[in-house]
């Protein structure tokens, strides 16, 4: 257990004393909230949909939780190239927990960016039903956090070195964004591009987040939240799978 | 304490080890000598639980690193040749990690900690982050954090590489020291010779992955009729320099140094 808050604390604590990066990570972020939000509004309106930043506002803060827990995940390469994930590999501890603490850390680290976006939003008009689902929101948040930091693990693991991440960033984080409904209604969308934004987990993330904070759903919270817990599962596993297996 | 059979390991055409054999008894310093490249880094490696062997047989305290990995783990404290400091974190943070991770008592950590911190004098810059250090000074961070816990075998790869004579000094002492009250077997390699002729009771002389001699500095001597060990040393392994080729965490490195002003 103080093997896992230990390493949940060295995570927490980078990210507390990196403050370039805290206002760094959330420069795009406010982009597609500013950019995007007023700029579709007027015919988001015009289309009969309502406002624009109040739906798309949980998109930005899923996509917050998304990257930052990706890279968090990813970070892991970084560990390897400065030698820090030699010590932790080497130490008398099973791999498992420390892929756990990792993990935990990059979760918070990335629930706090989405806090911090979701406080943006609602300066710039965004309003949720009420405050009494915030915790709610949170724990969607968490569920996408975990999902994509061991998403994010089983990359890092796999890679050998940073070439490969502009890949991942292409082939593989961008899409999950773009599929996910963050920036668009999922109703009557074409079937393939239906098809896939159903295969994409961050979908229910944002869909489990725009519930709670909006009252307006596509799955429902229970089947978003089945959905998350599941592709997690896998997702640990596979994360701790390829973890177990890093030679160095 | 340490056995080593038929030791191989291939990496693709490369073979790094080439089925090695030694042994080291409870207790011993034990030194692994050899030019660059020579295989000594990934035998420690492989020692370590961080490699897979391609064949040959390994045995710490009795225990098969590549099958009972964390019971070895439990057993070993290791200086790695290349950096492994979180350089985001404090000094005093590495160690407490450190401690942690190793399982070692809030109260006896502390202790230990601030003991190693003055010894190796960082301790006035225990609380500044490890990316303002110098190079000497991680060097030294390094070797205390590998001291932390007590181990029942220490490996040391090029522990003392950019450490002025004081502090190798202050090092080779408490190694020594750690041996001789608490037991503690070292399997070290190094390039300084007058290091391995101070402290180590066997030697072990690797080129090219293989184990072309072994015995103590005198044994070696005497084998290869010089008259000090760095003779020695020449007269086995020639003359003639070993590059290693730039490893991806090199090149990584001097893009982080790029970006960092």
């Amino acid at each position: 257990m103080k093997v896992i808050y230990i390493l949940w604390l060295r995570e927490v604590k980078k990210y507390l004393r990196s403050r370039t990066q805290i206002f760094a990570s959330l420069g795009s972020p406010i982009m597609y909230l500013g950019v995007l939000g007023f700029g579709l509004g007027p015919i988001f309106r015009k289309a009969g949909e309502g406002s624009y930043l109040q739906f798309m506002a949980p998109g930005v803060i899923g996509m917050t939780v998304l990257f930052t827990s990706m890279f968090s995940g990813i970070a892991l390469l970084w560990d390897r190239q400065f030698g820090f994930l030699k010590e932790t590999l080497v130490a008398p501890v099973p791999r498992i927990f420390i892929m756990m603490g990792r993990t935990l850390g990059s979760a918070t680290v990335s629930i706090i960016q989405g806090l911090l976006i979701f406080v943006m939003c609602f300066v710039a008009g965004f309003r949720p039903v009420s405050f009494s689902v915030v915790p709610l929101a949170i724990l969607f948040m968490a569920m996408i956090a975990i999902n994509f930091a061991a998403l994010g693990t089983v990359i890092g693991s796999s890679l050998k070195d940073m070439q490969g991440f502009q890949l991942v960033m292409n082939f593989l984080v961008m899409p999950i964004f773009f599929l996910s409904g963050a920036l668009y209604p999922l109703s009557n969308l074409p079937k393939a591009l239906a098809l896939l934004t159903r295969i994409d987990p961050l979908t229910y993330g944002v869909d489990g987040v725009r519930t709670v904070l909006t009252g307006v759903t596509h799955f429902g919270i229970a089947a978003d939240a089945a959905v998350l817990v599941g592709v997690a599962i896998l997702l640990l596993s596979a994360g701790a799978w390829r973890f177990s297996k890093i030679e160095i | 304490m340490i056995q080593v059979e038929n030791l191989v390991k291939r990496f693709g055409d490369l073979t790094a080890v080439d089925n090695i054999s030694f042994t080291v008894e409870r207790g011993e310093i034990f030194a692994f000598l050899g030019p660059n490249g020579a295989g000594k880094t990934t035998t420690i490696k492989m020692l370590t639980t961080l490699l897979q062997p391609t064949s040959g047989s390994l045995e710490l305290d009795g225990l098969d690193p590549t099958v009972n990995r964390d019971e070895v783990r439990k057993r070993f404290g290791v200086v790695f040749q290349d950096p492994s400091l979180d350089q985001d974190l404090t000094a005093w943070e590495n160690m407490e990690i450190h401690g942690v991770l190793y399982g070692v008592p809030r109260k006896e950590r502390h202790e230990r900690a601030t003991t190693l911190l003055q010894l190796f004098e960082l301790w006035e810059r225990r609380d500044a982050l490890v990316k303002t250090f110098s190079g000497g000074m991680r060097r030294r961070l390094e070797i205390a954090r590998g001291l932390l816990h007590t181990p029942k075998v220490l490996f040391l790869d090029e522990p003392t590489l950019g450490l002025d004579p004081q502090s190798r000094n202050q090092m080779w002492t408490h190694v020594k020291s750690l041996n001789e009250t608490d037991n503690v077997t070292v399997f070290l390699t190094t390039h300084y010779m007058e290091e391995a002729d101070r402290v180590a009771s066997r030697i072990a002389v690797i080129d090219h992955g293989r184990v072309i001699a072994i015995g103590s500095s005198r044994e070696l001597k005497e084998q290869t009729g010089t008259e000090s060990l760095e003779d020695a040393f020449l007269a086995l392994t020639g003359t003639t320099i070993r590059d290693e080729s730039a490893s991806a965490a090199d090149s990584m490195r001097q893009i982080a140094r790029m970006w960092r002003k």
